[in-house]
């Protein structure tokens, strides 16, 4: 399956929890925001969703800036 | 005490920070530190998932006020989404709205701008927009609930100092909101003269990120921005065309 992260296509051998997913990708989660389907999804509920075909994801941080 | 008050938050310190171009971020610490800084901007960006740098907030210490930008942003909508983001990010509801889509000069958009401003403030937001200065945009963000306005010194990043400094000297003089130079700043003396016209705070992120010695140039900054709102409040002596002698006319020695 599919997924769209951050405007990359991305292969997923199965549907994954999204908090699961981030953990995979050596991403700190507490210094993360996430859009999940054009939407903000609050951090309480990474662990439930389930990340599949065809969604798309933007994983978004801090970063320096003026 | 003199103190500004954006967003009902009371600060005490006059000079805002970016934290963008620091060659050696662990600087943005010691520089807090050594200045009192207490508002810091940072920006919102897509995460290298092949792996990337330390987090920015780990080098912004905690008690000071984050104010995500919206740079990236090419429109209200684009600038609306990126601060809903932010705010989410769980560091505050402070913003800078900031819409550009000129690449050559990074101007901002003033209707855009004011879009955004008004659909943020309606959400609680802390808005302060980025602006190109003008008086009647100045107005309308004031209408639409900003905490501030930020007008342009020069070009983002350029370092060519007070440009705009006529029409920043009319925006303090006739806009109630506290007027924050931002943008194109590259000497403390450009800091102190936007801070004698009676600015409220002067926004630097090129001037001292890319100083040779960063640490030194923001305390350069730091008492240049008090010597010019000192200076503000001590209410400058009248300028003339002709010598007016400081010394006595009188009893001059003579052969």
């Amino acid at each position: 399956m599919h997924v769209t992260v951050n405007g990359e296509v991305v292969e997923l051998s199965e549907s994954t929890p999204l908090l699961d997913y981030l953990i995979s990708r050596n991403l700190n989660p507490a210094v993360l925001v996430v859009e999940y389907n054009r939407k903000i999804l609050h951090r309480d509920r990474w662990s439930q969703i389930q990340i599949g075909d065809g969604d798309t994801l933007e994983i978004l941080s801090f970063v320096g800036g003026g | 005490m003199d103190k500004l008050i954006i967003g009902g938050k009371e600060l005490k310190n006059r000079l805002f920070i970016g934290s963008g171009k620091f060659a050696d971020e662990s600087l943005i610490g010691d520089i807090v530190a050594q200045t009192g800084v207490e508002v810091v901007t940072v920006a919102l960006r897509r995460v290298n998932l092949n792996g990337g740098k330390e987090n920015i907030l780990n080098y912004i210490p905690k008690d000071c006020v984050l104010l995500p930008n919206t740079s990236g942003a090419r429109n209200a909508e684009e600038a609306v989404r990126i601060a809903r983001l932010a705010r989410a990010a769980g560091c505050g509801n402070w913003v800078k709205i900031e819409v550009i889509s000129d690449n050559k000069y990074l101007l901002p958009d003033n209707n855009e701008t004011i879009k955004a401003t008004r659909i943020l403030a309606e959400e609680g937001f802390v808005v302060l927009p980025y602006m190109h200065p003008d008086l009647y945009a100045a107005k309308e963000l004031e209408r639409a609930g900003a905490a501030a306005i930020m007008p342009l010194g020069a070009p983002i990043g350029t370092n060519r100092g007070l440009k705009t400094k006529e029409i920043v000297r009319i925006l303090i003089e006739e806009c109630e909101l506290p007027v924050i130079v931002d943008a194109g700043i590259g000497k403390p003396s450009e800091a102190a003269e936007a801070m004698e016209l009676g600015a409220a705070a002067v926004l630097v992120n090129t001037a001292i990120a890319t100083a040779g010695n960063p640490a030194m140039m923001a305390n350069a900054f730091s008492q240049a921005v008090q010597a010019g709102r000192q200076a503000f409040l001590a209410q400058p002596g009248e300028t003339t065309e002709f010598a007016r002698a400081s010394s006595p006319l009188t009893g001059f020695l003579r052969s």
